[in-house]
């Protein structure tokens, strides 16, 4: 009897054996709602209302890489909507630096990405609020630095382009 | 009485017993060596898909990066995969008649998301986590080879526990500068940052144990 007693125990062991590889967890992609609505009564994580932060050089230059991902595909890194899709049949882009679109003030690049613009689909859900706004500021500088003009020189480097 | 055995059945014997030991071991070999190989693991196996998506024309083609569809990457632990409404950025004015592209339409007009099928799925009780590997300099090539070659996406590496560890035991060379994380093609020449410099610029310390347990097995 107590010879069978080790063997018993082993085999109790055995039922505890599972092959835990796959729990019982969400196992597909599946969203609670369906990819064009939002659940009822939420708000888009971190989608609230916000201000245009002050322009400094890493605000421009987190603009410029988020601007490089997600809009340089149609409106290409000069800004003026010859971008690699546009070349393969896309609607062209209106430029950046068209006059309407240089007297735009800064929030009017910010509610394009947020709510789209006729053919151009909303980016709200993969830019963030602050990412946003860092691409509307780099967009600034973009145009300005098509457009530049004596003025924008430092005097002490003025001298070097002559 | 005359012998029930020749001589020759010694040789037999011991032939068979032989043979038999040699079935046991390559048979227990096999049994635990069959599930760690790369046939077993379906590395390299296109998997189908409701779309035959291919990150070769979209990705070498089109020059998109990986984050114009796998957004969440550099800030959470899952890639995420993109939702319909990213894919008719674009299809909605271009290939709109393609019968590949049926599925989408479908999926945008009838509001149910595209069920894409796994490719990388690690078991439940190993933890995973894409942000810390993107921050600290870990190419996505580095794990999941040259995606922008796939005409259909495959698993590139095996993904056993000694293919995480052979980086957690020494990940410097392994690392990559900043602006190539996401360019799948870029390779270390002689100009690269060296992997101790690597190291450091990322804050990365060699003492850290990389390797316990509880890092991956939470
Ligand atoms: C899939 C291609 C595509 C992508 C990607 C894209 N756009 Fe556009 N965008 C367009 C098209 C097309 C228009 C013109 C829409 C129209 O007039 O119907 C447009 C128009 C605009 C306009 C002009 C609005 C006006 O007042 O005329 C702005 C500003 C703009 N996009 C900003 C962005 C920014 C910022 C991004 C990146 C977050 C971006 N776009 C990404 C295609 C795109
Ligand atoms: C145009 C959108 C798009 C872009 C850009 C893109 N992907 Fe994907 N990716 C997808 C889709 C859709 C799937 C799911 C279908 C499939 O597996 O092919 C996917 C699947 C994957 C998978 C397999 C997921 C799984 O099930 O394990 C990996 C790995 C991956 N992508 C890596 C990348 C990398 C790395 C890049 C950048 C070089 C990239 N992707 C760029 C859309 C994209
Ligand atoms: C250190 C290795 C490693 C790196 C680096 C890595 N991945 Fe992954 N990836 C994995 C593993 C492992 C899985 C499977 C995760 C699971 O099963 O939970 C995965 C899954 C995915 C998936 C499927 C969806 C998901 O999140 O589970 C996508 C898409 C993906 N990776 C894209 C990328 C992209 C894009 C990059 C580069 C920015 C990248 N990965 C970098 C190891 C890695
Ligand atoms: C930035 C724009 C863009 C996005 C986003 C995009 N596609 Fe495409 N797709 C294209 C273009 C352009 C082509 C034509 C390819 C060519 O001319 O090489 C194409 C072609 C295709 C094709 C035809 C076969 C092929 O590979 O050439 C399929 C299927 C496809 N896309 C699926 C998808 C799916 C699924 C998604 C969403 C995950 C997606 N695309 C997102 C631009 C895009
Ligand atoms: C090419 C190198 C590389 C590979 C392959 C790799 N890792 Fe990592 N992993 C790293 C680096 C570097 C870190 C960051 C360590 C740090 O922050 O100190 C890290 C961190 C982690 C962390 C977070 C540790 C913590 O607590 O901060 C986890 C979890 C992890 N890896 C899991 C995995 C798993 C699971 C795999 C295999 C599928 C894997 N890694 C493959 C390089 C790698
Ligand atoms: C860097 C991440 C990482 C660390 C650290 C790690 N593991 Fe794992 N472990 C894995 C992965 C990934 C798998 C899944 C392999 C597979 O798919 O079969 C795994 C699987 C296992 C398994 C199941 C093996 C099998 O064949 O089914 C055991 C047991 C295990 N680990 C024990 C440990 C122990 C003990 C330690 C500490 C000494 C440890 N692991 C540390 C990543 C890790």
């Amino acid at each position: 009897m107590k010879g069978a007693l080790v063997p018993i125990a082993m085999l109790v062991c055995l039922t505890a054996c599972d092959d835990m590889s796959n729990q019982a967890k969400q196992r597909h992609y599946a969203p609670a709602v369906g990819p064009a609505a939002v659940p009822s009564n939420t708000v888009e994580y971190l989608d609230r209302p916000s201000q245009a932060p002050p322009v400094t050089l890493e605000l421009l230059e987190r603009g410029q890489e988020r601007f490089r991902i997600y809009c340089t595909p149609c409106h290409s890194e000069l800004g003026d909507g010859h971008g690699m899709v546009v070349q393969r049949g896309f609607p062209p882009p209106p430029s950046y630096h068209t006059e309407h679109l240089r007297q735009a003030p800064v929030q009017h690049f910010y509610d394009v990405m947020t709510q789209g613009y006729g053919a151009m689909y909303p980016f709200a859900d993969r830019v963030r609020p602050e990412d946003r706004w860092a691409i509307a500021a780099y967009i600034r500088a973009l145009q300005r630095s098509q457009n530049a003009t004596d003025g924008d020189i430092s005097a002490d480097r003025r001298g070097a382009l002559e | 009485m005359p012998a029930i055995f020749r001589p020759s059945a010694n040789l037999a014997a011991a032939v068979t017993l032989l043979a038999l030991a040699g079935l046991g071991v390559g048979g227990v070999a096999l049994w635990w060596l069959w599930p760690r190989t790369d046939y077993a693991r379906h590395v390299r196996w296109p998997v189908g898909q409701p779309v035959p998506f291919s990150h070769e024309h979209h990705v070498a083609g089109l020059g998109l990066d990986c984050r114009f569809c796998h957004n969440s990457v550099e800030v959470s632990a899952t890639a995420g995969l993109p939702p319909t409404t990213t894919c008719m950025t674009c299809h909605s004015q271009i290939w709109t008649n393609a019968a590949v592209l049926a599925p989408v339409r479908l999926s945008l007009a009838s509001d149910t998301p595209i069920a894409w099928n796994r490719i990388n799925d690690l078991p439940d009780y190993v933890y995973f986590n894409h942000g810390i590997h993107i921050a600290k300099g870990v190419g996505c090539a580095s794990c999941h080879g040259e995606v922008d070659r796939m005409a259909l996406t495959y698993k590139a590496s095996s993904l056993t526990m000694q293919f995480c560890l052979d980086c957690h035991r020494d990940p410097g060379p392994r690392l990559r500068p900043k602006d190539q994380i996401f360019n799948t093609q870029w390779q270390r020449t002689a100009d690269t940052a060296s992997p101790a410099a690597l190291m450091g610029e990322y804050h990365l310390r060699n003492g850290r144990r990389l390797t316990d347990c509880s890092i991956c097995h939470r």
